[in-house]
């Protein structure tokens, strides 16, 4: 009834959980991106839907409110054929005291597929991975990993330069507080490009030059004759403990304008994860450039989501085994 | 219209005629230079200095005879309160300046603890304004490192500094959330912005109102322990050691604190200190019965702490000398010890009361100089301070030995509260010039 499982994943993509892209090889991504571009052409024609994972149940369980992320691998778990149930975590059983180790034996007793799990505690995604039978897929935990970001983030580049290896990429703006920062560093490092981390010194984490990246605390120096300028959200909730003084000030000293971007290579692609501040850490009009890929990364976001299903579905046991 | 029509015509620079001050004892410490000559004034720059310069004066310019007397870089006072704007009563930019002249002393830092506090930078431009049109001496203003100087949420660091915002301070009060200060020398470090802090933890001090001691003891007033001031420092300390942010302990006052930056300078942190001049001068048993123009912060200390910082700043440990001049009246100051305002005025008392370190043998002239001029101006990032070709002709020029006795109803400043009232002084200033320009001349015997 199903189409076959990937047999190459098995192999290649030898992982039950995708939980955080440290330690992820070349070779791994790039078997992911491969899939994710077939899924990419394949979802702009008009069937979309595919079988992949007919019969699957897929769980959303967000104890953290997104509308894009939940929303792209809702569309892509449907579009690979799944039944996809989304957690409401804030009305469920969480708010009434619940653990999270007890909400995960409680799903787990349901007999998902795969659950995708987004926490606003760093380790939170692992710790529920160890209590349950299905494959988990971190969505977000914390300031810690968003894999699924940086996997869509390294597609977007490699479809618009046709590679990753050897290019410069500037990572800017609060990367203290960003799962994506981290994630990127790490599939951006393991596909040999250069990765540049540009932030006041209060938004950088401790020892920042230890995590395989050259620092810069002036963006203009910073972006300077970079392929690849991805800003990051500035959390506005960070203002108040004193991060930052104030919106102003960041997007004068670190917010992407035309002024700041025209150091970067003149071909350079300007990315954002979403969803943007304006006029805080990127200008209205940078945003909508012709350089920007924004609206591309969200596109690949459903692409290499489905790519990472279709490789953790691999080592989902078949329903000859369960039977 | 031809776009070559038009263009814009700058403001010609009048050239004046030139000036030279002759038959002077040239006194630059950032030179070490200690001679008898002259120097030569062009467009507010110095032109030429050196003993040729003794006799000859060159022709056209006016003749200024310094009879001998010292000429040397003019004083850059690096912590003044004034009240503008909210207490124009007190003091304003224009009578603060007026002090200043009178008291040698060619630039002023103006820290932001006014109505409302220097923490935007629309309030910077207002002082530099306010100063241009109105100041007779060069006027900078420090920057709040906290809004309101509340020590909560940090300032546009950043965009006050590109206003022209010359460090950054939080005025009389210290910084006490630990995250917030670090955070603070964090982010000042990336725009290579001075902070400059008072140290004392306001929890230790809590109402104190003097030196914590025997003489409180008798006095029967709460006192403030020394270590109020230590702990923030060694605080402090520790926090630039983990940030490299650029860090000014603004007046210290005991031994205690001293020894912190000494070992803080060892370890090649960038750390500096001041001390005011009241702490170089006087000390906790001035206060007698109740003065409450002996009231600043931090408080006047023992004897030996007097003698330490003395010492501190005859061994260079101590870099920088401030009037710490503030401004109070008699609804502030005409209170019960315990509850008068903190402050004193110092402006004009700066360089003769310096000037009793020299003639009691604990200081060199130079040294004592030095840490008026070259070492504020380069802790500050100002190109005064010094006496060479090129320089910004800001002068003093002084007798060392001229007696006098103060006599705070001649004070220029709009408040009296001089600790100096009736002292006898010896040594006092001349002339002042700014930028070329005498903004202040001594006459002889000022009557009231």
């Amino acid at each position: 009834m199903t189409s076959k499982p990937n047999s190459n994943a098995l192999k290649v993509f030898p992982r039950r959980h995708l939980l955080t892209c440290e330690g992820l090889s070349a070779n791994e991504i790039n078997f992911v991106l491969d899939l994710a571009d077939k899924a990419a052409d394949h979802i702009r024609q008009n069937g979309k839907k595919r079988d992949v994972l007919d019969g699957r149940t897929l769980i959303n369980l967000f104890f953290e409110s997104s509308t894009r992320t939940q929303a792209s691998f809702e569309m892509a778990g449907k579009r690979l054929g799944a039944d996809v149930m989304n957690m409401n975590v804030a009305t469920s059983s969480v708010t009434k005291g619940e653990t999270l180790v007890d909400t995960a034996v409680t799903l787990n007793a349901m007999r998902p597929d795969i659950i995708v799990v987004r926490h606003h505690a760093a380790g939170a995604v692992e710790l529920l991975s160890q209590k349950v039978d299905c494959s988990v897929i971190n969505a977000g935990d914390g300031a810690h990993q968003h894999p699924t970001q940086a996997l869509l983030d390294a597609l977007t580049i490699r479809r618009a330069k046709g590679r990753v290896a050897g290019l410069t990429v500037a990572i800017c703006g609060d990367i203290l507080h960003s799962r994506v920062a981290r994630s990127n560093i790490n599939v951006l490092n393991a596909l040999g490009a250069q990765v540049r981390l540009v932030a006041p010194s209060t938004l950088l984490p401790s020892s920042p030059e230890r995590l395989g990246t050259e620092v810069y605390t002036d963006m203009w120096k910073g972006i300077d004759g970079v392929d690849v300028v991805m800003m990051l959200r500035l959390q506005r909730e960070r203002m108040d403990a004193s991060y930052v003084p104030s919106s102003r000030e960041f997007f004068h000293f670190f917010g992407l304008d035309h002024e700041k971007l025209a150091r970067a290579k003149p071909d350079a692609l300007v990315m954002h994860p979403g969803p943007m501040n304006r006029g805080v850490e990127i200008a209205s009009t940078v945003a909508d450039h012709s350089r920007s890929v924004i609206r591309e990364q969200v596109e690949m976001g459903v692409a290499v989501r489905m790519a990472v299903l279709e490789a953790l579905s691999a080592h989902l046991p078949s329903f000859k085994d369960v039977a | 219209m031809s776009k070559a029509a038009s263009k814009i015509i700058e403001k010609p620079k009048s050239a004046g005629p030139a000036t030279v001050f002759i038959n002077a004892r040239l006194l630059d410490p950032a030179s070490s230079r200690d001679e008898p000559g002259g120097l030569l004034v062009k467009d507010g720059i110095i032109a030429d200095l050196g003993s040729h310069l003794r006799r000859n004066a060159p022709e056209g310019a006016t003749v200024i005879d310094c009879k001998g007397h010292v000429l040397a870089p003019g004083l850059i006072d690096a912590q003044v309160f004034t009240g503008e704007p909210g207490y124009e009563h007190r003091e304003t930019l224009k009578t603060a300046s007026h002090a200043a002249a009178a008291g040698g002393v060619t630039t002023i830092v103006v820290m932001p603890d006014t109505n409302p506090v220097i923490d935007q930078v629309s309030l910077v431009d207002f002082i530099q304004r306010r100063a241009r049109d109105n100041a007779l001496v060069h006027v900078h203003t420090m920057a709040a490192m906290t809004k309101g100087l509340k020590g909560e949420e940090m300032t546009e660091i950043g965009l006050l500094k590109r206003a022209g915002a010359i460090a950054f301070s939080n005025g009389k009060s210290s910084v006490v959330n630990t995250r917030v200060m670090r955070n603070v020398l964090s982010y000042a470090k990336d725009f290579n912005a001075l902070v400059v802090h008072h140290t004392e933890d306001p929890y230790l001090s809590g109402s104190g109102a003097m030196n914590s001691g025997e003489v409180a003891s008798r006095l029967g007033l709460p006192g403030i322990s020394k270590i109020a001031e230590t702990i923030t420092l060694e605080r402090d300390v520790r926090l630039v050691e983990m940030t490299g942010g650029r860090y000014h302990a603004a007046t210290i006052s005991c031994q205690e604190s001293l020894d912190v930056v000494k070992a803080a300078k060892a370890k090649k942190l960038p750390v500096t200190c001041g001390v005011s001049i009241n702490h170089l001068t006087l000390n906790e048993n001035d206060i007698g019965p109740y003065r409450t123009f002996f009231k600043v912060r931090p408080p006047l200390r023992r004897e030996e702490d007097r003698a330490a910082m003395v010492q501190g700043l005859a061994n260079g440990d101590i870099d920088v000398i401030v009037s710490s001049h503030d401004p109070q009246d008699a609804d502030t100051k005409r209170r019960p010890f315990a509850e008068a305002a903190d402050g004193a005025v110092g402006l004009e008392t700066l360089l003769s009361a310096a000037l009793r370190l020299v003639h009691s043998g604990d200081v060199t002239l130079p040294a004592m100089l030095k840490a008026l001029t070259i070492n504020p101006a380069r802790l500050l990032g100002l190109h005064s301070g010094r006496l060479a070709k090129g320089a910004i002709a800001d002068l003093v020029l002084f007798d060392p030995g001229e007696p006098w006795v103060v006599n705070k109803d001649l004070l220029r400043s709009r408040s009296k509260n001089t600790p100096f009232d009736e002292a006898k002084m010896q040594g006092r200033v001349l002339r002042t010039v700014v930028a070329g320009e005498t903004v202040y001349e001594y006459a002889g015997v000022e009557r009231t």
